[in-house]
């Protein structure tokens, strides 16, 4: 029997017990989704993850396509005062790499005299950022590289400002980066005033929910010499990210726990609202 | 309700493409610090506008696609999505879901219930997410937006499936149990 507009008999009545019983059954299905073992549980989240390939390769097109038409739109004279300085630019990288290759060869040598291990160089390949958490409570953001791009869990990501976070998934065409500030990215840290470490710390994770250039920097020493100003860089302890990449600095200090300790605020080097491209470090 | 599977296929459909556009959009997160999510407002239109299987089917399709792109634990965002989801489709018989106003309001409800849920699941097993004083702001923003996706969804959704459907047959006034015989008495 109709009732008002679409409204039909069926409406007025409860739900059927297989309904119930439905409801209960997929509850129990999803808590025990969320008991699985971890390497379950990513496996099955990469394989799911591979749906979205095409929409991603898309938007990817899409992005190309804007950035094509942006340029086209761009008057010539801009452009060509544009190719000038990234030319200047590129004259004084070359000089600039030609003295890091001489103070690298120098250095070689002097491991190998006082018979030190080599030093690894590190590689990097370039990544666009492709996508963000969907959670407001997550720092992640998604790259185009994977595993086919020889990329594996905890490599360091950065850009030429400073350190960005790690990888912390890895598909076959994409991979998940924990920023820092994010709950899984903590990284072992130096204060530095000059060439002068003054304390060590840990980034522990993010010290507001919505702007994402403020960290935490825990259990610096309780009396610590640290000061607003003063660099955070890598500390290189735990070897997923090398010594001496800068983070960021410091902007306030409080002491914690009745003062068993220091903690910090570190404004991060990188903006992490204009993300768009970082660099991988290859192992 | 009975099972309609058009109506079923473009609701995941849906959920696919709120999943990628809340994780590929990276403007409302840069410009606001809040990223919205269309899924409550989605579920609020499947449970009172689709069959019971319907519901279930939006809710662990769109839970599991979003946490395959986030780093939450996979299943939990499943269970927030058919919490507002089975308590809709109990009471859609007193709600008047085709008023805006009321789309809105149960919108704008869903939207503030499932980040809520699904926060209190992520404490309680242990995990650490990033929460704070902004985190009000983020909800706030995720409420609002909700609240204005939902009725956008009736219409869209309604304006699609009528489109694609057959109209459905009026009866007329005939019923056959109703029927007079007239014997010779």
């Amino acid at each position: 029997m109709k009732g008002v507009g679409n409204v039909d008999a069926e409406t007025g009545r409860i739900l059927k017990r297989t309904e119930y019983i439905t409801f209960v059954v997929i509850a129990l299905v999803a808590l025990l989704l969320l008991r699985l073992p971890g390497s379950v549980s990513s496996r099955a989240k990469l394989a799911l993850g591979s749906l979205f390939v095409p929409l991603f390769g898309l938007s990817a097109s899409g992005q190309a396509l804007a950035d094509r038409v942006a340029l086209l739109a761009q008057p010539k004279t801009r452009l060509v005062t544009e190719v000038e300085r990234l030319r200047k630019e590129n004259a004084e990288l070359k000089i600039h790499l030609l003295q890091a290759d001489d103070a690298l060869r120098e250095n070689e040598r002097l491991r190998s005299l006082v018979g030190w291990a080599r030093a690894h160089q590190l590689k990097g390949k370039p990544a666009r950022v492709i996508g963000r958490d969907p959670a407001n409570w997550w720092r992640n953001i998604t790259i185009n590289l994977g595993r086919r791009d020889g990329l594996t869990p905890d490599l360091p990501v950065l850009t030429p400002d400073g350190l960005v976070g790690r990888i912390a998934e890895v598909s076959e065409t994409r991979a998940r980066v924990a920023l820092l500030g994010d709950p899984a990215c903590r990284v072992a840290s130096l204060v530095q005033e000059g060439k002068q470490t003054v304390d060590t710390g840990i980034i522990s994770g993010a010290a507001s929910a919505t702007d994402v250039t403020i960290v935490d920097l825990s259990y610096l020493s309780r009396g610590s010499g640290v000061k607003p100003g003063q660099m955070v860089v890598t500390s290189g302890y735990g070897e997923v990210f090398p010594r001496g990449i800068l983070i960021g600095h410091l902007v306030d200090y409080r002491p914690m726990e009745y003062g068993l300790y220091t903690d910090a605020r570190v404004k991060l080097a990188v903006d992490f609202n204009r993300l768009d491209e970082v660099w991988v470090l290859m192992r | 309700m009975n099972f309609h599977p058009l109506q079923t296929v473009l609701m995941a459909g849906m959920a696919f493409l709120a999943v990628f556009a809340q994780a590929g959009w990276l403007a409302p997160a840069r410009i606001i610090g809040a990223q919205f999510d269309l899924l409550p407002g989605l579920m609020v239109y499947a449970s009172l506008k689709a069959s019971s299987t319907t519901v279930s089917l939006v809710a662990v399709a769109g839970g599991l696609l979003l946490d395959t792109l986030s780093a939450n634990p996979l299943g939990i965002s499943i269970v927030p999505l058919l919490v507002v989801g089975v308590v809709t489709h109990r009471f859609r018989h007193l709600i008047l879901r085709e008023e805006a106003y009321a789309q809105s309001i149960l919108g704008l409800a869903a939207s503030a219930g499932v980040p809520l849920i699904t926060v209190l699941l992520l404490v309680t097993l242990g995990h650490q997410p990033v929460l704070g004083l902004g985190s009000l702001w983020q909800w706030l923003v995720m409420s609002v937006v909700g609240a204005l996706w939902t009725p956008l969804c009736f219409a869209c959704f309604d304006r699609l499936l009528r489109g694609l459907s057959y109209t459905p047959l009026d009866r007329g006034g005939f019923r056959a149990d109703r029927e007079i015989e007239r014997g010779r008495y």
